[in-house]
């Protein structure tokens, strides 16, 4: 920290920071392989999406830059006001923004467009922090089915919740964009971290679980094993006393809840996504050139990368086109075509590194605010590292998400950016915060 | 909980951000590493999508036999990016070009809109012997390959105006339309155009691998992304081949056309614009851009000019047969209305004059002789009838209800371009003579089919349809039945009702027809033995020379089988030059063969372009 006291970097993570700019000149090597023709080789074309990304990654630094110059206060003092500027912004766009493929969520500056749900993730970050730092979401007491009690213990993180969901609704409902959205629910884990009972969780995984089961076997077979093993459970390791019982019953209700509830929720999602979900689970006659198209292509261009992968500007698949959107949200593909399995597993050591290093901050952070916004940072990050690979992998159903940092697009690089580099300016400043 | 027990859950976070990404890393070395199922594609094998070409659809004749076949074509294509170690000596060799045309064509194919990394035509529709020596060699041409394709061939060179003809797509179209690439052919003309969609069938793509030799060594995931190509949906046409091919070889020579109808379904019997050209010209690589060069700069026969839908003609005495029925309609006229001729139109000093034929006639016999100054009262009693309070009001009537029979506006038959023709309107003379300017004697030659008056011959034909059907026409159309079930676009089968609903009005005017072909008539000496023709000839003047010969008729009297118009630019008199024409043809068409043979020969063999303009020699 003493060499460059003076600079703007003082006290900045270097290793943060290094790793942040290898995934970007990475994302942007791969970002000219997907496009690559020999027609347009000049990388600096601003007709092609290569020179478009030079110009955001231009931005990029500026705005780094910037970030780091503002004082870290500025910050903590005005989490509620971004917050409130993003869901003015992410409404108004409803009304002034242009419509690209059937969602209206695009602000339009000539060429250049601007998605606010890409900035909303930082400032609900901000906001989530602001929030948290301030009220404890924590319960001490004992388990009491008591209406008084359960808005006693469970407020705080009721409003949590609600800072968490709202720009969840207008993303998801007003905006139509479902992968934007959904980036929202990787909260939880931050609630965890800062107190939440781990019971919640396994609640959700659990119900999870059981969707997928009623999904891929029938409802019925469900419910009999669920109620097998729940059986068997109580009988094994719980005290046979009255109390346990109606615990036991209360498990079993809210299971069969949610095997019932299956239906109704698979019927209500659109079209698309249940056949997103089709795919993935393998379930009815899933025909490879429609609807199975993506996932398959995107398969075949990894699988086909072999160990080592075929060489820069190589791969095939990417150069024949057969992958869709493989500039964006099928960015892996070509990773996985062209640099093989040592590429694919560098990329993802190396995001799991950016993230594991931002919780490693996050911890050392003395003030709460801080240590918050940072496990924001990593749930987010991770959140989107999961769901973009697990797509092209066939672990997780297709939701149109990008691979942070490496993704093409101005709004989400952007985004990612400030997000990141908000968090290193607050670690920058964390030794002039007093306990 | 404490911050402290609280920090302890980091370890959770981590561990499980750990576990999801070890899940992954093992996923990616199984489909990675161990499943070969993804390396099909290997790194020494090259995916080719091969377009397979649909056969384009046949077209047939009303009677079943082929109008329009097609036959396999060849060309060779190249992926200049494959081309290292080609034998370009030997190849240019087989194709007899030299190294620089060679350069030249591997430029062309390496710049926009072709690319390097992707197949373009080097050279178009190669000869049979070409094809066969390339062939052997070609495992020594690496970067090309020959792809398949077929072209149209006509068993007989006709129709070539009705059927339009094949070419490459345009740059255009191609960008705008995804189905097309560029090089790929599309119908430009005629039935070809108006039908492409049905015609052309659906492309079909195999993805081939090939190895470093150029070879195809396989089918890229056994076929799974390969679709097959559909072929065109074959066309029943509604023309008599036979028919057709005989009015071609009598319009020899002359400039006109020769529209048939069958009047009981609007089908076209025989579409025919003479100068006419054989369609096999325009068929193929080098010739046909030579021959089409050829075709479009004879500004003498303009043989690319589709008279029957486009040339717009003012109709003559034909016209008279609506002006009677009209004022029949009206009650202005009946059977034994006499009006007098004085070898001209006697109120407006004897224009429009007329020819001798024995003073004032009655309605019927007024069509035989085609009266000028009958017709003259007939168009003016109808413009100035008192149930009208003006006479623009009665000329609007006469206008609207000469609508209805198909002149003023395009008919909407199943080919392309046709022209509306021209009825004059009331603004346009209002325009010419100012208003208040004109009265219905001002216009009175309309009454003759004379002064702005401008029919297509197709128009001609849907006239006497019209009047042989007794009130009523189909929309003429040539196309009869698509794809194997035969299918008939619904527009051709709704009934048009004309403005003229009136049984008696009909059979006065067919006797009036019938006449003509009798002793008197004016196309008494065209008379058929045992066949009741129904006609009516018009010598139609024009700005451009000699009188145009028109004339159209039905046949039988009874259930007419044919109706049919022809007109011969600037050949004279309508019995002497059409009459024929239309006859032999209604001749050919019931009976299957003629029985005038002098009539016929004298046909075939006028030129009246050729003789009459004295072409140099050497030019012809």
């Amino acid at each position: 920290m003493s060499r460059d006291q003076n600079t703007i970097f003082a006290g900045a993570d270097r290793l943060t920071i290094l790793t942040y700019m290898l995934l970007v000149v990475l994302g942007w090597l791969n970002i000219y392989a997907a496009v690559y023709n020999e027609e347009h080789q000049n990388i600096f074309d601003t007709t092609q999406k290569y020179g478009k990304q030079l110009i955001w990654i231009g931005g990029s630094t500026i705005i780094a830059i910037c970030i780091l110059l503002i004082d870290a206060n500025f910050y903590t003092a005005f989490s509620y006001g971004f917050y409130g500027f993003l869901i003015a912004a992410n409404i108004l766009v409803l009304f002034l923004g242009r419509e690209v493929k059937g969602s209206k969520s695009w602000f339009r500056f000539g060429d250049v467009g601007i998605q606010p749900a890409e900035f909303m993730k930082f400032a609900a970050n901000l906001a989530l922090a602001k929030f948290l730092s301030n009220s404890t979401i924590v319960v001490n007491q004992r388990f009491r089915l008591r209406l008084k009690d359960l808005i006693k213990n469970y407020k705080n993180t009721f409003y949590a919740l609600v800072i968490i969901v709202i720009p969840l609704i207008i993303i998801k409902i007003l905006q139509d964009e479902t992968g934007l959205a959904i980036v929202f629910i990787a909260f939880v884990i931050v609630l965890y971290r800062e107190g939440l009972s781990v019971n919640f969780l396994i609640f959700g995984i659990l119900a999870a679980i059981l969707f997928v089961i009623a999904l891929v076997v029938t409802q019925i077979t469900t419910l009999l094993i669920v109620l097998a093993v729940i059986s068997s459970a109580a009988f094994l390791f719980i005290p046979r006393n009255r109390k346990s019982l109606i615990v036991v019953a209360l498990v079993y209700m809210a299971s069969a809840g949610v095997v019932l509830g299956t239906n109704y929720v698979y019927n209500h999602l659109e079209p698309h996504q249940k056949v997103r979900i089709d795919v993935l689970l393998g379930r009815g006659t899933v025909d490879l050139k429609k609807e199975g198209y993506n996932v398959n292509q995107a398969k075949i261009a990894i699988g086909s990368g072999g160990f080592i992968g075929k060489g820069y500007l190589q791969g095939t698949q990417t150069k024949y086109d057969f992958v869709p959107e493989q500039d964006t949200d099928f960015i892996f593909c070509t990773v996985g075509e062209e640099w093989g399995f040592l590429g694919s597993t560098g990329v993802i050591f190396l995001e799991l590194f950016l993230i594991l290093r931002v919780i490693f901050l996050a911890e050392r952070q003395r003030s709460d605010f801080s240590r918050i916004y940072g496990y924001g940072v990593a749930v987010i990050l991770f959140f989107h590292l999961a769901v973009n690979i697990g797509m092209t992998i066939g672990l997780m159903p297709v939701i149109g998400i990008p691979l942070p940092f490496f993704s093409y697009g101005g709004s989400s690089l952007w985004a990612f950016t400030i997000l990141l580099f908000i968090f290193i300016k607050l670690d920058a400043n964390r030794l002039l915060i007093l306990r | 909980m404490s911050n402290v027990q609280l920090s302890d859950r980091k370890f959770m976070i981590g561990g499980f951000f750990c576990l999801i990404a070890l899940i992954y890393i093992v996923r990616l070395f199984y489909i990675q590493v161990i499943d070969d199922q993804y390396k099909l594609a290997a790194d020494n094998n090259a995916l080719r999508k091969m377009t397979e070409y649909p056969v384009r659809g046949y077209i047939f004749d009303r009677k079943g036999k082929l109008l329009v076949q097609n036959e396999p074509s060849y060309d060779l294509m190249i992926i200049p990016k494959e081309t290292k170690g080609c034998d370009t000596f030997a190849l240019c060799e087989v194709l007899q070009i030299n190294k620089i045309e060679y350069l030249r064509r591997f430029k062309k194919a390496c710049q926009a809109p072709n690319s390097p990394r992707k197949e373009s035509v080097f050279e178009k529709q190669m000869s049979a012997p070409t094809y066969a020596a390339l062939q052997e060699k070609l495992y020594r041409f690496k970067g090309f390959f020959v792809q398949k394709r077929t072209v149209r061939r006509y068993p007989r060179p006709i129709a070539a105006h009705l059927l339009g003809y094949v070419n490459e797509v345009t740059k255009e179209k191609a960008e705008k339309d995804a189905y097309y690439r560029e090089g790929d052919y599309i119908g430009i003309t005629g039935i070809e155009r108006s039908y492409e969609e049905e015609l052309r069938g659906k492309k079909g793509v195999q993805m081939a691998i090939t190895d470093v030799h150029n070879k195809i060594i396989g089918r890229y995931m056994n076929g799974k992304y390969d679709t097959l190509a559909i072929p065109g949906k074959p066309l029943y046409c509604s023309i008599d081949m036979d028919l057709q091919e005989y009015g071609e070889k009598l319009l020899n020579g002359k400039k006109g056309a020769v529209v048939a109808i069958e009047p009981s379904t609007g089908e076209i019997l025989a579409l025919i614009s003479a100068p006419t050209y054989d369609p096999n010209l325009l068929v193929g690589g080098k010739e046909r851009s030579r021959n089409f060069t050829k075709l479009y700069y004879d500004t003498v026969d303009l043989p690319l000019f589709n008279r029957a839908l486009t040339a717009m003609y003012p109709p003559g005495s034909i016209f008279k047969l609506i002006d009677a029925l009209i004022a029949q309609n009206d009650g202005l006229i009946n059977r034994s209305t006499v009006f007098p001729c004085q070898m001209g139109y006697p109120p407006m000093g004897g224009k429009p004059k007329c020819h001798a034929h024995g003073g004032g006639k009655n309605l019927t016999g007024s069509i035989s002789v085609s009266c000028n100054s009958y017709y003259s009262y007939v168009f003016r009693e109808i413009v100035d009838q008192k149930k009208y309070p003006h006479f623009i009001d009665g000329y609007n009537h006469w206008r609207e209800t000469v609508k209805t029979f198909g002149p003023g506006t395009r008919l909407g038959t199943d080919l392309p371009y046709d022209k509306p023709g021209n009825v004059p309107s009331v603004e346009y003379y209002n325009k010419v003579f100012g208003k208040n300017g004109w009265r219905s004697n001002t216009i009175v030659s309309l009454g003759i089919g004379q002064a702005e008056l401008l029919l297509v011959p197709l128009q001609m034909a849907n006239v006497v349809a019209s009047i042989a059907n007794r009130g009523f026409y189909y929309t003429p159309h040539c196309i009869k039945g698509v794809g194997p079930e035969k299918a008939l676009d619904k527009r051709f089968k709704v009934k048009h009702f004309v403005g003229v609903q009136n049984p008696e009005a009909y059979q006065n005017v067919i006797d009036g027809m019938q006449g003509a072909m009798e002793p008197g008539g004016t196309a008494y000496t065209n008379r058929l033995k045992d066949i009741v023709v129904c006609g009516k000839t018009g010598t139609a003047q024009n700005p451009h020379g000699k009188d145009h010969a028109v004339f159209l008729a039905f046949a039988p009297r009874e259930n007419p089988k044919i109706a049919i118009a022809c007109i011969v630019e600037n050949a004279g008199f309508g019995n002497t030059w059409s009459a024929p024409i239309v006859t032999l043809m209604i001749e050919k068409y019931l009976k299957g063969k003629t029985e005038r043979p002098e009539v016929e020969k004298r046909m075939i063999e006028a030129d009246l372009i050729h003789d009459k303009i004295k072409v140099p020699e050497k030019h012809r």
